[in-house]
């Protein structure tokens, strides 16, 4: 027996996640479709083929815990499918919990170990119970006259559809299509969702007769109600030729030959206008390769992060030949620079292009993460017993990986706070007119460099004078100060660890984790959130997020002899500074930018750096904007704009605030990348320069 | 070199019988071609000639059987043999599998062992060298 590779486990839980999370999706769809009262026996057949696909996969990579489960899953599943048991909403409930325990046992399989899993357990035994009166064991379909052919092929569950279909007393079509095979899949796409229109796909034959060697015909045998004349109408084509199959039992004398439609009065069939040209221009040379149908790789993203590296160090080989073009133009070698120049610049546009490509790769839509949510919003509003309808849009928005990684868990937090705090109870609802199902609406956009998503709620707002009194009572802050606080902070208030506005703690928000540790989670992320919030009509909370984390264009700046970097997302702009503007506003220090004032602070002063000793008349502001927020920082140079890879700081100071990691600079040295975020965030709450938190760093 | 079609659509499993066919020397060097649904199968299989065709049965649209059917049907391969791999449910689907004309079938899960076995069985051991230059 050969080794089963890291690389091929490694695919295989990939894949078993993949699965998982196709399944997830395709539970969502099947509540959607229930609850709109319409019924698509193709969903539970999906779910089914997800969780048989996962219990072979389990078998052949000794993962015994997940084959285990999804035996007993595809059971369930089957009965389904093949209509031996109703799809009641508790039945749905027991599905959804599937996806939960899925994860759970993909992460035991997948760290080796042997846990007890109570939940999962006490699933298994829901699961029994669903599946204990169920009667297996069906009536064949062969009582039905229908091409012995075409029933030979069919699947148990297809056998089980068509009887389903037959016994509704839907009529048979055979339709005979004509595909190219270079574009089979999206001419038969086509097809299907046409046809859907009109019944119920019962199965896909190849008739295997010869049709030249890059065509294929397929049987498609269709269950509609719609007569034939309608059926030719939407449905034919040159290539299709649609006929109504028998389907009396067999007790009845056969029919005659089946009535033949086909809609041009066109003899044979054959491809249509669009197949036969590609088909002449490209012949056999143009067919797909053999060897890789399988368009997709999977990438470990530290593979990603390592390429992303080179790209950064080759970045300082790039500035490094500059210099020395410099210096060989200096030294009146003028033709050798030139050239140096010329090599330079090819160099880097194709550096360029390759941290670009090297980006794309990384970015995954946002819909991910939605998908897992929007079972979560369900979970919730069952357990609460509020009726929640959520809105998602932009879920095809790109961002990178990794931060789509870390947004789930804080997303899950702010969606459980807005249904369990925000939405009020249907009969309060009522009382004020609002529709009785409460919205979530989940949005996400791309904003310039940024990735905004907003978590939205119609809900009845945040409670500012109870929050108050709340960090009043609690300590946070004092009577006076809380007199005196503006909108925008109080609202701010909600981030404070350990305030929340409800007494209990309760199993759904009071889970430990505070709105304070979703700020930090996005606040680590180089994102921050802002919130809004109207009484009676809803919160908003929203949050702006950096696109990617690996690489990112940057302002150099000097502040008292270190050079620092600061995201240039996060720059709107650079002034010059004037020192004699300056005015003191509520003891801070603040500019007029433009008839708005603008809070300013000494980056040097802020980190406690030694006043350096040369002259510094002309310094600059570099102003720093984060969603709403923005801060004035003073410096005493610009050096201009680079693009830097940020490493991480190194577990010794990883928890220093302010920073976002280091940079290689392009003279071996290593300078500093500014956390705008934090650095905002510390200045403007009004909290003391974090200078002994940055002590550290010169230390 | 001998060629094998194989139709699967899960990659994992495809990387298994794969990784498996690789690592028997009685079975030689084997070409492992791969098809992830029903349609690359069909698509793939005028590609042939094949000397083994692996298939799995529940696949979306265009499934095992519709695979196997068309091949029996087709002229040009309706001699190649076909090996089913489906798992211990599809019972009923696996039998009819054999009579529309496969040649064997592995009940997943299936050891490496099992399978180089049935493939064996099916595509004979490596031809002498030389016979295939």
């Amino acid at each position: 027996m050969p080794d089963i590779t890291d690389k091929a486990r490694d695919e295989f839980f990939s894949e078993a996640q993949e699965i998982i999370e196709t399944l997830s999706r395709n539970l969502l769809s099947l509540d959607a479709a229930q609850k709109a009262g319409k019924e698509d026996p193709s969903l539970i057949n999906e779910a089914f083929r997800a969780v048989h696909t996962l219990k072979g996969l389990a078998g052949l990579f000794g993962a015994i815990r997940l084959g285990a489960f999804s035996h007993r899953l595809e059971d369930l599943l089957d009965d389904l499918r093949l209509g031996r048991l109703d799809l009641r909403p508790e039945v749905l409930d027991v599905l959804f919990a599937t996806v939960d325990a899925y994860g759970r046992i993909l992460q035991i399989e997948k760290d080796g170990r042997d846990d007890d899993l109570p939940s999962v357990d006490d699933l298994f035994r829901r699961l029994d119970r669903l599946g204990a009166n169920v009667e297996r064991g069906a009536s064949p379909v062969g009582d039905y006259e229908l091409d012995p052919g075409m029933l030979a092929v069919l699947t148990e569950y297809e056998e089980h559809r068509l009887r389903a279909n037959i016994e509704q007393n839907l009529k048979l079509y055979r339709l005979r299509v004509q595909f190219d095979l270079s574009t089979i899949d999206k001419a038969l796409d086509d097809m299907k969702e046409r046809a859907k229109q009109h019944g119920e796909i019962i199965t896909y034959l190849p008739t295997g007769e010869a049709t030249g060697a890059d065509a294929i015909e397929l049987d498609l045998l269709l269950a509609s109600r719609d007569d034939l004349a309608t059926l030719i109408g939407s449905l034919g084509a040159d290539n299709v030729v649609i006929e109504e199959s028998p389907r009396r039992r067999r007790s009845v004398a056969p029919s005659a030959s089946p009535q033949r439609g086909s809609v041009l009065g066109g003899s044979s069939p054959r491809a249509v206008d669009g197949f036969d040209r590609l088909a002449d221009a490209n012949a056999l040379e143009a067919g797909p390769s053999l060897r890789s149908l399988t368009q997709t790789v999977r990438v470990d993203i530290r593979k990603l992060d390592h390429l992303m590296n080179i790209v950064g160090e080759l970045s300082i080989v790039r500035s490094s030949l500059s210099r020395i073009a410099e210096r060989l133009r200096g030294e009146g070698s003028r033709q050798l620079a030139t050239e140096l120049m010329r090599l330079h610049r090819n160099f880097d546009r194709r550096l360029g292009e390759m941290q670009d490509g090297i980006l794309e790769v990384r970015m995954v839509p946002l819909g991910q993460v939605f998908d897992r949510l929007a079972r979560v919003v369900r979970q919730i509003s069952r357990d609460l017993g509020k009726e929640i309808r959520l809105v998602i849009t932009g879920a095809e928005t790109e961002i990178d990986k990794l931060i789509v990684e870390e947004l789930s868990d804080p997303l899950m937090h702010m969606i459980r706070n807005a249904i369990d705090h925000g939405i009020e109870s249907a009969e309060r609802r009522a009382e004020v007119g609002k529709p009785l199902a409460g919205t979530i609406a989940l949005n996400a956009f791309q904003k310039g460099n940024h990735v905004m998503l907003e978590v939205e709620d119609d809900g009845r707002g945040i409670d500012e004078v109870a929050l108050v009194e709340k960090a009043v009572q609690s300590g946070k802050i004092g009577r006076h100060e809380a007199s005196e606080l503006v909108r925008d902070e109080v609202l701010a208030l909600i981030f404070v660890p350990g305030l929340s506005t409800r007494e209990q703690v309760d199993d759904l928000s009071g889970r430990g984790v505070g709105m304070d540790i979703v700020k930090t989670n996005i606040n680590k992320l180089g994102g921050v959130i802002d919130v809004h919030s109207d009484t009676g009509i809803g919160t908003k909370m929203a949050i702006t997020l950096p696109i990617t984390l690996a690489i990112v264009s940057a302002l150099l700046v000097r502040a008292h002899d270190q050079v620092f970097a600061i995201p240039l997302s996060t720059v709107s702009e650079a002034l010059s500074f004037d020192p004699r503007s300056v005015r003191k506003v509520e003891s801070r220090e603040v500019i007029t930018v433009r008839g708005s004032s603008l809070p300013i602070c000494d980056l040097g002063k802020l980190l406690g750096l030694p006043v350096p000793l040369e002259d510094r008349r002309r310094r600059f502001v570099v102003v720093a904007a984060l969603g709403n927020r923005r801060l004035g920082l003073v410096v005493d140079h610009l050096y201009g704009q680079e693009d830097i890879v940020i490493k991480p700081l190194g577990p010794s100071l990883s928890r220093v605030r302010g920073f976002a990691g280091a940079t290689e600079l392009g003279d071996q040295r290593v300078g500093l990348v500014l956390d705008s975020g934090a650095v905002i965030e510390e200045v403007l709450s009004g909290v003391e320069a974090p200078r002994e938190r940055l002590s550290v760093l010169h230390g | 070199m001998r060629r094998v079609l194989l139709v699967e659509d899960s990659a994992s499993t495809r990387a298994f019988v794969r990784t498996a066919l690789a690592s028997s020397p009685a079975l030689g060097e084997l070409e492992v071609v791969e098809a992830a649904s029903g349609f690359d199968a069909l698509r793939l299989l005028p590609r042939g000639p094949w000397d083994l065709v692996i298939t799995d049965i529940n696949m979306p649209d265009i499934n095992g059987l519709e695979v196997i059917s068309f091949i029996k049907k087709s002229e040009a391969h309706r001699d190649t043999p076909i090996l089913i791999i489906s798992t211990a449910s599809s019972e009923r689907d696996r039998e009819r599998g054999l009579t529309l004309g496969a040649s064997g079938y592995l009940v997943k899960p299936f050891t490496a062992q099992a399978l180089v076995e049935q493939a064996l069985e099916q595509l004979g051991s490596v031809p002498a060298s030389g016979a295939h230059a």
